[in-house]
């Protein structure tokens, strides 16, 4: 087990807390650059999903994981990133004047739906976020002179200071850089004042407002933030896929989204990136398994009913996700042969009776 | 110039008056407690100074200034910090964190700049820990500092609240039953903790206490109250020899 020597306040600014942590996502980053060298192109593919998904990821867990709101209509953030993209690029504009527009265009409606939430809570504010997600999919699938409505849009790949997006590996460089910005993005911002306010926000409501956190604010600006987010990864989504149309965005999405971060593990930034690569490789594997299967279960629903198996085992017994589970096994290692079954367990908070609203 | 001032202030809840004309003043640098039996309105009292409660009636003034039409988050830039009965921590950050969010009316950067994480984002991170390393030196939170609140016992908890009011450099400090559940030797540290933030620290301690040995070591003036009004003001001694708190703790006598 490795104990940090601290000398400075400095010191806990750090990104990386110590060499070990450098030497691990040093590596991590090296096979990840490496990827396309090494790495089919049904792989790449892959990749490109699991990254976009990471930025989808992100977002959410900034809503959910650290601001403890939920939103069942992430979905219609990525149509808003992905039609953006695609009107824009259809104008002739390129591709860094689109993307900003289309975070700030998905941003700004994130804001306009972080005002219910200022009043709603828990299963209402699901409710309508859920129904903001409707309103969002029968609009692209109503305003036809616009989005053309059923029949879609079609995008060509990207195209930026003369150099062609659109190969596997030049597109996956550009898909890993904006992740790794997400992050950093994030990252920075838990460990500045804002992010703090978010996580008391989540924690209590009662108290952050008492220590001068505007919770109107701070809940539209976080519905804002993971909303840009989300429309980040649905221009590179739109290009992914190069056709878009309104049943790429309904609420089966947002669901599939939300399970993202509930599987990788709420309250933790790994998770939103373990949760995105465990998203997309479960289809695939189930796709796999379906070979080995009768064909009468082997259908069409399997891969619902093993996502809703999935999800409800993870709740029941993983709430804190795939990084919980990681943690749990790393501190069993690090503690080998002290590790308690009970460490993880959270402790019964005291009871609060002075819940105001 | 009165430091604070609260004046015929008054709510109800339907038709159960909690609060009933209440007014008192505070001076610069006492301690001032209100006492009163379950129910007679002493918290009710703190969340109409925290405006979580619209007023029925009545103005409170900290410095002169009205506090109503202000919104409850902008209370805390006024300079009052409060702590909870039961306890309002944020359970899973660490203590560190905790008393950090208490720094939040003393942020200076803007969103952009903590995205990027600038120089001043990095000056101004280092100057907020200096202020709580402050803090934690003070209350002896250091072998605390970097655990989580949820996995810390009750005690210590009510230290750590403690902790993050004073953090926001507060003029008025609101105690809401500082001693509720913690133990005679715990309760020997918080009358301690309180008369150094008195003294040394210089805040204006407004407190609600039930613990009479806390309240007479450590307030200047007390104020109690029974079913929502004032029935008696003095110093703790006066206050407790009142016939009207005796009747109002046991009962008339036969």
């Amino acid at each position: 087990m490795r104990f940090l020597f601290k000398t400075g306040y400095a010191q806990d600014l750090r990104l990386f807390k110590h060499g070990g942590q450098v030497f691990w996502y040093g590596l991590l980053v090296a096979l990840l650059l490496a990827a396309p060298f090494a790495v089919g192109e049904y792989g790449m593919s892959q990749l490109h999903f699991i990254l976009i998904y990471s930025i989808v990821g992100l977002g959410l867990m900034l809503l959910v994981g650290f601001t403890g709101q939920i939103s069942l209509g992430h979905a219609a953030f990525l149509a808003v990133g992905a039609y953006t993209e695609a009107l824009l690029q259809a104008r002739g504009l390129p591709f860094f004047v689109s993307l900003p527009v289309a975070a700030l265009l998905s941003g700004a409606l994130g804001w306009v739906l972080g005002l219910p939430a200022l009043r709603l809570k828990g299963t209402y504010l699901a409710i309508a976020t859920l129904a903001f997600n409707i309103i969002v999919e029968e609009v692209t699938a109503r305003w036809e002179g616009l989005t053309g409505g059923n029949s879609g849009l079609h995008l060509k790949p990207i195209e930026m200071f003369g150099i062609d997006f659109g190969g596997d590996a030049s597109f996956y460089y550009l898909c890993l850089a904006l992740t790794v910005l997400s992050i950093l993005a994030l990252m920075n911002l838990l460990r500045s004042p804002t992010g703090r306010a978010f996580v008391a926000i989540r924690d209590s409501e009662i108290s952050a407002s008492c220590m001068g956190v505007n919770l109107a604010t701070y809940k539209t600006m976080s519905f804002a933030l993971s909303a840009a987010f989300t429309g980040i990864a649905g221009a590179l989504y739109a290009h992914k896929v190069s056709f878009i149309s309104p049943e790429q965005f309904t609420l089966l999405q947002s669901i599939e989204l939300i399970t993202i971060v509930i599987l990788g593990g709420v309250g933790f930034i790994h998770g939103a990136v373990l949760g995105a690569a465990f998203v997309i490789v479960l289809p695939q594997l189930i796709s796999i398994a379906k070979d080995y299967l009768p064909s009468n279960i082997a259908g069409s629903g399997l891969q619902a009913v093993v996502f809703g198996l999935v999800l409800i085992g993870f709740i029941i017994f993983e709430p804190l996700g795939l990084y919980g589970r990681w943690l749990k096994v790393r501190t069993w290692f690090e503690l080998f042969p002290f590790y308690r079954r009970g460490m993880f367990r959270r402790q019964k908070s005291y009871m609060k009776s002075e819940r105001l609203k | 110039m009165s430091f604070f001032k609260v004046d015929n202030l008054g709510i109800r809840f339907g038709g159960v008056v909690a609060v009933d004309k209440v007014s008192f003043e505070v001076k610069r640098g006492e301690c001032y407690t209100i006492i009163g039996p379950n129910g007679a309105g002493k918290t009710t009292i703190f969340n109409l100074i925290g405006l979580l409660y619209p007023a029925t009636s009545g103005r409170i003034f900290l410095e002169d200034r009205e506090l109503t039409g202000f919104s409850p988050h902008q209370v805390a830039d006024l300079g009052i910090a409060r702590t909870f009965q039961n306890i309002e921590l944020f359970e899973h950050a660490t203590v560190l964190q905790n008393l950090l969010i208490g720094r939040h009316r003393h942020r200076k950067t803007s969103l952009w700049q903590e995205l990027i994480f600038t120089g001043a984002t990095r000056r101004a991170e280092l100057a907020q820990r200096e202020a709580v390393e402050k803090v934690i030196d003070f209350l002896d939170l250091a072998k605390v500092r970097d655990s989580l609140v949820a996995g810390l016992p009750y005690g210590v908890r009510k230290v750590v609240e403690l902790g993050r009011a004073l953090a926001t450099e507060p003029k008025l400090l609101l105690l809401d039953e500082p001693s509720s559940g913690l133990n005679p030797e715990e309760t020997d540290d918080m009358a301690f903790w309180i008369e150094d933030i008195k003294r040394h620290l210089g805040v204006t301690v407004l407190m609600v206490e039930h613990d009479m040995n806390l309240v007479s070591r450590v307030s200047d003036r007390v104020l109690a109250l029974n079913l929502g009004s004032a029935i008696a003001e003095g110093t703790p001694a006066e206050v407790q020899a009142h016939p009207a708190v005796i009747e109002a703790y046991l009962g008339k006598a036969a």
